[in-house]
């Protein structure tokens, strides 16, 4: 789906300053979201994942400002017997689905943020403190944050989570892409160079897709036909293969248009060049004018009800 | 902005059995407030990474914004259409809007986790355009300071003519005096500007407080989400606008042991009808044509909140109002306007904790011991601080026998 919305443009103005960009912002902005060309991303071939959570471990030890947890707790496969979800203290986790024609050999997927194409977390927050770099990771500022959780209520995979026992400090938390670490640098993610299986493979969105497509084409019994992430919110960052159905392994059912472009248009609308504002404010004066009273008139026109006595 | 002679600060004993409950609440609610100031969000609600709103942000946010409408539709209908009649309820329904306001605020600073970044989308470098919480943001920081600006004249009328510091003080009288009529005279000039400000600003963030889930469509109930929703949230504002005022003054009346003020009240009952049915057709309409009545009856908590707060407080208060008997009740009168008020509470409630239904939710969300505190006691501290303002200042209107 083409998406070509001007987004740099007003995410570099704000409310009102669309005019000082002049041309050339306007040249920029017109490039379709969906062309960010180099943006990279991760292909989760869910059904080589043995569940060994050596990527939940390389994700625990690379983030230093996480709560560091012992080697030995990543070996405790009691988790599996529960689903678990991303937590202010974990970016990552795997969980285990059963496959209904082989209960030996269950389905494993891990999960993390999307690094969706056109981010609701990013659209959503009120400080600019979630970014969307070109690269493709969704990058957050915890010194612009204010801590209004929007970004929480608009993430549709229910990614970002809380510290919600911090006091003083407390941080949205979710999956950085490792960004500062390696992926600036060109580098894959410590979960995808920690896994055994070599599950997980990073390179340039585009050409996932194409390695997920001949795959699917070359091993039909082995997938669905499917690749979660390609068009899902207007395209996300990590793509998915699955031998199950996506919902069957805890992937939302979700449309293929991004969440901003249902709250966008309307903000745009309210607010395009000042115009609607300020024209309510000019009828409003207008009708003020008008309506002022020629004569002393001070009786109310439907006053024909008096209070009972 | 002249005919208020009729405004006199209230002559009432102020510590009476109720003040003394509101203190209690007040005290109550701070505890809790200063308990998650110390130990953090998780201590005190039961806010989860699946419900990261709740009743704060539902109740004294979202809520406080709706029934702070008063403010505005009043004086659209006092100042704009010139509806001299209307000018006694103005000055209580503009406290009510600026105490409002400025509760929301402080409730807002119990809810953000960087509470001490509030200021932050103030600044140039963080303005976020596409975030519509930043626009709602901007909107209420922008129209508190026009609310204190239209409370001026007031403060100005309490003041003028009767400065009178004691002993070597007293030199200051006369040119606080002077500096004060050139205030009073200088706001009454340009009073108009920020009236209509009031009225602008207003439209926009109420109605930017019903985009905000629209970014969720995947996680409302569909019941609840519509690309309307700015539409429903701004309708349904100016629709309470009114009733709150007559709640408000029939309380007023009652706890002041005076006559409820229905020469006022009854003629602007009958406002609301028309208001109420535009929002009530909207929010019909808009249901047939997305097809989402087939949720009605499907027996959810979403459908049941539905029913109560759409059914049962909108439109029952709105068919209540279209009686001329229930308009010149005192008693009646209160009853549909409270139905009302707390239709939009619920509303507004429901919207924000209720219909969010994140996907991987293990619980549904319901507020702890402690969110119910705080929200209880803002509201008794907003009432303490109201009665005490309209003693000192001459906000509602002076009792019958004065005039
Ligand atoms: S998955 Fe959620 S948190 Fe991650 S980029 Fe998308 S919207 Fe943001
Ligand atoms: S919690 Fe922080 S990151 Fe999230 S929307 Fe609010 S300010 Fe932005
Ligand atoms: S490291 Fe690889 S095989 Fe192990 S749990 Fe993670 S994705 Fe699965």
């Amino acid at each position: 789906m083409g998406i070509d919305r001007r987004d740099f443009l007003k995410r570099l103005a704000g409310i009102g300053g669309v005019a000082l960009l002049g041309k050339g912002a306007e040249a920029y902005a017109g490039q379709p979201l969906g062309g960010f060309p180099d943006h990279l991303g991760v292909l989760v071939d869910t059904t080589l994942c043995v569940g060994c959570r050596s990527c939940e471990k390389a994700c625990n030890e690379i983030n230093q400002d996480l709560p560091r947890r012992p080697q030995e707790s990543f070996q405790d496969m009691s988790v599996f017997e529960g689903r678990r979800r991303m937590s202010a203290g974990s970016y990552t986790v795997v969980n285990r689905y059963p496959d209904p024609k082989d209960s030996e050999r269950p389905f494993y997927s891990k999960f993390q943020c999307m690094h969706c194409l056109d981010p609701g977390c990013v659209s959503a927050c009120i400080v600019g403190a979630l970014t969307k770099d070109p690269s493709g990771a969704v990058r957050y500022d915890a010194w612009k944050c204010i801590g209004c959780r929007y970004c929480m209520a608009a993430c549709p995979f229910q990614v970002p989570a809380y510290e919600y026992h911090n006091a003083l400090t407390p941080q949205v938390r979710k999956c950085t892409f490792c960004f500062e670490a390696r992926t600036s640098k060109g580098e894959m993610p410590a979960c995808v160079e920690a896994c055994p299986m070599e599950v997980m493979t990073f390179g340039k969105r585009r050409e996932l897709i194409t390695i997920a497509k001949s795959r699917i084409k070359k091993y039909p019994d082995r997938y669905v036909r499917h690749i979660y992430g390609e068009h899902e919110v207007g395209g996300t960052g990590w793509l998915y293969l699955s031998g199950l159905p996506f919902e069957d392994i805890d992937f939302p059912k979700l449309g293929n248009t991004s969440v901003p472009s249902y709250t966008e248009p309307i903000q745009h609308a309210i607010f395009k060049h000042w115009i609607p504002p300020l024209t309510w404010f000019g009828v409003l004066g207008l009708l003020m004018w008008f309506m002022k009273p020629v004569e002393n008139k001070t009786e109310p026109r439907s006053d024909e009800e008096g209070p009972e006595k | 902005m002249s005919s208020h002679e009729h405004a006199a600060p209230l002559d009432k004993r102020f510590f009476t059995t109720g003040v003394k409950i509101l203190i209690a609440l007040m005290i109550t609610g701070l505890g809790f407030g200063l308990y998650r100031m110390i130990f953090g969000l998780g201590s005190v609600t039961n806010l989860t990474d699946q419900y990261p709103w709740g009743l704060w942000i539902g109740v004294d946010v979202a809520s406080g914004v709706a029934l702070a409408a008063g403010g505005f539709t009043s004086a659209f209908l006092a100042h704009i259409f010139h509806r001299e009649h209307y000018h006694a309820i103005v000055r209580p329904a503009l406290l009510t809007a600026m105490l409002g306001y400025t509760f929301v605020g402080i409730g807002l600073m119990f809810d953000l986790g960087r509470w001490y970044n509030i200021w932050h989308p103030a600044l140039p470098m963080m303005w976020q355009g596409n975030s519509v919480l930043f626009e709602v943001g901007m909107c209420v920081m922008v129209y508190v300071s026009v609310l204190y600006f239209e409370f001026i004249p007031i403060v100005t009328e309490r003041f003028m003519g009767r400065v009178n510091l004691p002993g070597i003080l007293s030199l200051l009288n006369e040119p606080i005096d002077a500096t004060l009529r050139v205030i009073d005279t200088v706001s009454g000039k340009i009073m108009f500007l920020f009236v209509i400000a009031g009225v602008v600003l207003s439209c926009l963030h109420q109605s930017s407080l019903g985009t905000l889930m629209v970014i969720a469509p995947y996680k409302m109930h569909p019941l609840y989400w519509s690309l309307l929703s700015p539409l429903f949230f701004l309708f349904s504002a100016i629709a309470v606008g009114y009733p709150m005022v007559i709640f408000e003054s029939i309380i007023a009346s009652k706890s002041f042991g005076r006559e409820p003020e229905m020469h006022i009240l009854t003629p602007l009952a009958k406002f609301t009808p028309y208001l109420l049915g535009v929002y009530i057709a909207l929010k019909i309409g808009d249901m047939i044509y997305r097809g989402s009545y087939v949720y009605l009856l499907e027996g959810s908590i979403q459908s049941w909140m539905f029913w109560f707060e759409f059914g049962l407080l909108t439109v029952v208060p709105f068919l209540m109002f279209l009686s001329s008997r229930v308009r010149q009740s005192a008693g009646w009168l209160f009853t549909a306007a409270i139905m009302y008020v707390v239709g939009v509470l619920v509303n507004r409630a429901t919207v924000f904790f209720v219909a969010y239904q994140p996907p991987f939710a293990e619980k549904a969300y319901f507020p702890a011991i402690g969110e119910f505190a705080l929200t209880i006691g803002l509201v008794s501290t907003l009432m303490l601080v109201y009665r005490a303002i309209v003693t000192i200042f001459p906000v509602l209107p002076a009792p019958e026998e004065e005039c």
